[in-house]
This record gives structure tokens, C-alpha cells and sequence, in this order.
């Protein structure tokens, strides 16, 4: 059988963005100690015609563009995200339609906080290594809330990654895959409530770090590789301090790490966040670089993958699909103002909206 | 119910833009038609679905400052008229752009966006829109 994987990928991140320095001002909060605290310089904002199915949309146009995948060949679609634009009516409905791909489809949303996007990889793999489907898409996708003034305010943003899955034309093979699950309650938001709460410093060591870690070096025993054999690493990143000490804890260098650290610059887009971190380091990958990929959802959970990249990206036109670099530099920014009125943190009422 | 039945049926023509070919003199329509306004009779059971690039060029454009109540969070927006490089011309919004950043002749590309929703509860509508293409 043939070693399936990555065919193609593609991301979208909203050209707006916020610095801390703006939400602090707003807040009365010191935002050196932001940046300095939870490393981030910067968060990706939606436009107020955005959501996750506009994001999962573009994601995965750029994926079928960069790939010259077509849709018609696409049997499958699961979206994570914590942020579907409906409770009940499938954004997979949504992206299937805007992609012009067939009636006959497997399709359904995925909820495990940061990690359902990866779920999402996971079950498309199976899917196609089973032969039930010939492509599969999966995204991770995210316009995530953090209420007014709340430490997740400087970090929660907006942005989606898709990956096409099949065992012809690979350009990313996908050696091993594995996940932990406990119940741990570091994170949720209940049923009709607008913003999330969080277990505060509960997030760190029995949820992110423990999950994370003990994925990642399940992953490397079962695969029989060592830190030091990985080109690059890259993990779920709710900040920009969380993944880097992961990744020192685990023994890798931050050439490894920093190709697929966006969080400092774009904010952490949840379901996106370890998917959009991949997709950086396919921007630029060559073929036989190693690449250890390992998301967490709160909740919690974490899914390991150990991946290969093949000769088959050098026949891959990256760049004819917008790279993370492109979205990174092409951006507008706003004031606490106009973020408010994006977010929809001003309130209009039924009248307008 | 009416327009939540007429929305369903345009989703091929919102989501992906897709017009029509006639099958008699070849000529493209976006919005798609029924019958070709040319060929008229002739064109009847010939008209075929084909999806537009996308891509096109602004012709004329207006910066809108009274805006409908959906729109209140977008105010000023872009509405402009798009000659498509497949051939129609079109009216949409160009967004995620200041309007003095807009000009005749200035390249576009169509992106998935938010159009409307009804209210609250009510479903969400969706299809094109423009940004700049650089």
C-alpha cells in the first residue's frame, strides 16, 4: 500500500491585526508585560464579513489551487473549529458547495478545541489508507473569542488552514500518527455563552505541557527518532511562550521551531494554530526534511504526527497559492476601536443586524 | 420563506460564480440567464453552466456612505463595476481596502465572504466579493 499524506495545503489569515500595546491602552494593563509574558506581538482580527466558513473556504481554495487537486476527487470534508458560524448546520455543507465538490460526500464539523482541525487530518488519513475515499480535506479553522479585557483578548484571532490528503502525488507523508485524551478541565465555554473560560495557570502543566509532551515523545518512540533528527518541529501555540518551552522541554533548538511559531505574530487561531504552523514550514520544506507536528485541544487532548517531505513538493508550485510570508507582511492595522466593532463587541441589536 | 428559497437556488452563482455560455453564439452572462438576449429562441436548452475566473478589472466605482442597516459595521464601503477578464461586467463590493486605494483599471479577485444574515436565528448568506489583487 502506498504511503499516503499531505498532497497539498493552503492557509488564510484576515489582513487585519491588533497590537497589545492597543488592547492594553484600552485596558489600563502594562503591555510590556504582555509581550514580554506571553509572547505576542501581534493578533490576526476577522473582518466583520468573515467567519469560519469564509476562512475554511479560502483555505481550501488555495489548497486545491497550489495542489491542482479536483474538487470532483474530494470524498471527503471534516472542518474543526471551536467558532462554526452555526450550532446546528454543518460548515462542511458550506465549504463542499464552494468548492464545487460532488453530492456523493463524507462530511461532518469537528469540535475538540485547538485539536479538531487534526482530528479532522487523522480521520481523512484513515478514510483514504482504507480506500474509501481518493482525497480527503481537512481544515482547522478558528475566529476565536476572548471576552473584553481578558488575558485570551491579546491572543484569540482569526485564521485556517486546509490540507488535502490521498496516496498519489504526496508531497508530505504522514509515517505516524497518534493521540492522548483526558479529561481536563483547563478550558471550555459553555452552551450559549459568548467567551470561553479558562483554568487560568490549570492551562499550563497538567494540560498543555502534559499532553503535548507525552505525545510527542510517544510519537518519537514509536517511530525510533530522536529531537535532534528532526529538521523541524512544530506545535499547537495558544502564545507564543507555551510551544517554545515545549519544544526546549522535548530537546529541540529554536532553528527547528521558529519556522512554524507564527502565534507571536497572527495571535492563536485555535483549530488553525499547529495547521497553520505546518503549512509555513511546507512553504519552504525540501524534500527528506523531517517534520514532528504535535496540536493540543483543551480539554484535553494532543494528536502527534511524524512526517516526511518527499521529491514530489519540488513539482509543487508553492508559490501559487499565497504562503504564510506573503500573509504575514500583507496586513492593516487597527485601533481597540474598529477591532470592537469587528468583534462585535458593540452591540447593535436586532434593528441593524 | 421566499427569499431563503431564492438564495438556495443561486448558490451555484453566489458561491463559485457561475454564469452562462451560450451554446449558439458563444457569448458569457454573469449573473447567469436563461436565454441568451442575443440568440433568443436559438439559444434555448443551449445555455451551459461555466464558472467564472474571478478576476477582473474595476471600470467605475462608487463609495457608498449611506449605507442599509447590514452594512453598518462595513460604512464607507466600495461597490464597484467589474469587467470580468472572461468577459462580463458586474457590480460588487470590493472589500479589506481603504476606497483611496481604489482607482478605474485597478486589478481585483474574487474571495467567500459574509453577505447577509437574517437576524440572530435566521441563516447566514454568503457568496462573492472583491479584494484588491496584488
Amino acid at each position: 500500500m502506498k504511503k499516503s499524506g499531505i498532497v497539498s495545503y493552503g492557509s488564510y489569515i484576515p489582513r487585519f491585526r491588533i497590537k497589545p500595546d492597543e488592547i492594553a491602552r484600552v485596558w489600563g494593563e502594562d503591555p510590556e508585560n504582555i509581550k514580554n509574558g506571553i509572547y505576542i506581538l501581534s493578533k490576526s482580527v476577522p473582518s466583520p464579513d468573515e467567519d469560519v466558513a469564509t476562512i475554511s473556504v479560502e483555505a481550501s481554495r488555495n489548497a486545491i489551487k497550489r495542489g491542482k487537486i479536483n474538487p470532483k476527487d474530494i470524498g471527503a470534508i471534516y472542518i474543526g473549529s471551536e467558532s462554526h458560524p452555526y450550532a446546528v448546520k454543518p460548515t462542511a455543507t458550506i465549504v463542499s458547495s464552494a468548492i464545487g465538490a460532488n453530492f456523493p460526500m463524507f462530511a461532518a464539523d469537528y469540535e475538540f478545541a485547538c485539536k479538531a482541525g487534526t482530528a479532522g487530518i487523522q480521520n481523512v488519513k484513515a478514510m483514504v489508507d482504507s480506500g474509501m475515499i481518493k482525497y480527503g480535506l481537512a481544515i482547522g479553522s478558528d475566529t476565536s473569542q476572548g471576552a473584553p479585557g481578558d488575558v485570551l483578548e491579546y491572543s484569540a484571532s482569526a485564521g485556517g488552514t486546509a490540507m488535502i490528503l490521498g496516496n498519489e502525488k504526496v508531497i508530505a507523508e504522514i509515517n505516524n500518527t497518534l493521540s492522548v485524551t483526558s479529561d481536563t478541565p483547563d478550558f471550555w465555554r459553555r452552551e450559549g455563552e459568548p467567551y470561553p473560560t479558562h483554568g487560568e495557570r490549570f492551562t499550563g502543566e497538567p494540560a498543555y505541557f502534559k499532553h503535548t509532551i507525552s505525545a510527542s515523545k510517544m510519537i518519537m518512540e514509536n517511530v525510533g527518532m530522536k529531537p535532534q533528527d528532526y529538521d523541524y518541529a512544530v506545535f499547537h501555540q495558544p502564545n507564543g511562550k507555551f510551544p517554545t518551552r515545549a519544544a526546549k522541554l522535548l530537546g529541540f533548538t529554536e532553528k527547528q521551531y521558529k519556522e512554524g511559531l507564527l502565534t507571536p505574530f497572527i495571535g492563536n487561531t485555535y483549530s488553525g494554530s499547529m495547521m497553520t504552523g505546518l503549512s509555513a514550514i511546507l512553504d519552504i520544506a525540501e524534500p527528506g526534511n523531517r517534520i514532528l507536528a504535535v496540536s493540543f485541544g483543551s480539554g484535553a487532548g494532543s494528536d502527534a504526527f511524524d512526517i516526511t517531505v518527499t521529491d514530489e513538493i519540488k513539482n509543487m508550485e508553492r508559490g501559487s497559492a499565497p504562503t504564510i510570508r506573503k500573509m504575514l507582511a500583507d496586513v492593516t492595522w487597527l485601533d481597540y476601536a474598529v477591532y470592537a466593532k469587528f468583534k462585535k463587541k458593540i452591540i447593535f441589536g436586532d434593528a441593524i443586524e | 420563506m421566499g427569499e431563503l428559497s431564492r438564495m438556495w437556488r443561486e448558490t451555484d452563482h453566489r458561491y463559485r460564480m457561475v454564469g452562462e455560455k451560450c451554446g449558439n453564439c458563444g457569448k458569457l452572462y454573469f449573473p447567469p440567464r436563461d436565454i441568451c438576449p442575443v440568440c433568443h429562441r436559438d439559444s434555448i436548452d443551449k445555455m451551459q453552466d461555466i464558472e467564472m475566473s474571478g478576476k477582473g478589472e474595476v471600470i467605475s466605482f462608487t463609495i457608498v456612505h449611506d449605507v442599509p442597516p447590514a452594512f453598518t459595521r462595513q460604512r464607507p464601503y466600495i461597490l464597484a463595476m467589474i469587467k470580468l477578464d472572461d468577459g462580463p461586467t458586474m457590480t460588487g463590493q470590493i472589500v479589506d481596502t481603504q476606497p483611496s486605494d481604489i482607482e478605474i483599471g485597478t486589478r481585483v479577485r474574487s474571495v467567500f465572504r459574509k453577505i447577509s444574515e437574517d437576524g440572530h436565528s435566521g441563516v447566514i448568506h454568503y457568496g462573492y466579493k472583491f479584494v484588491r489583487d496584488v
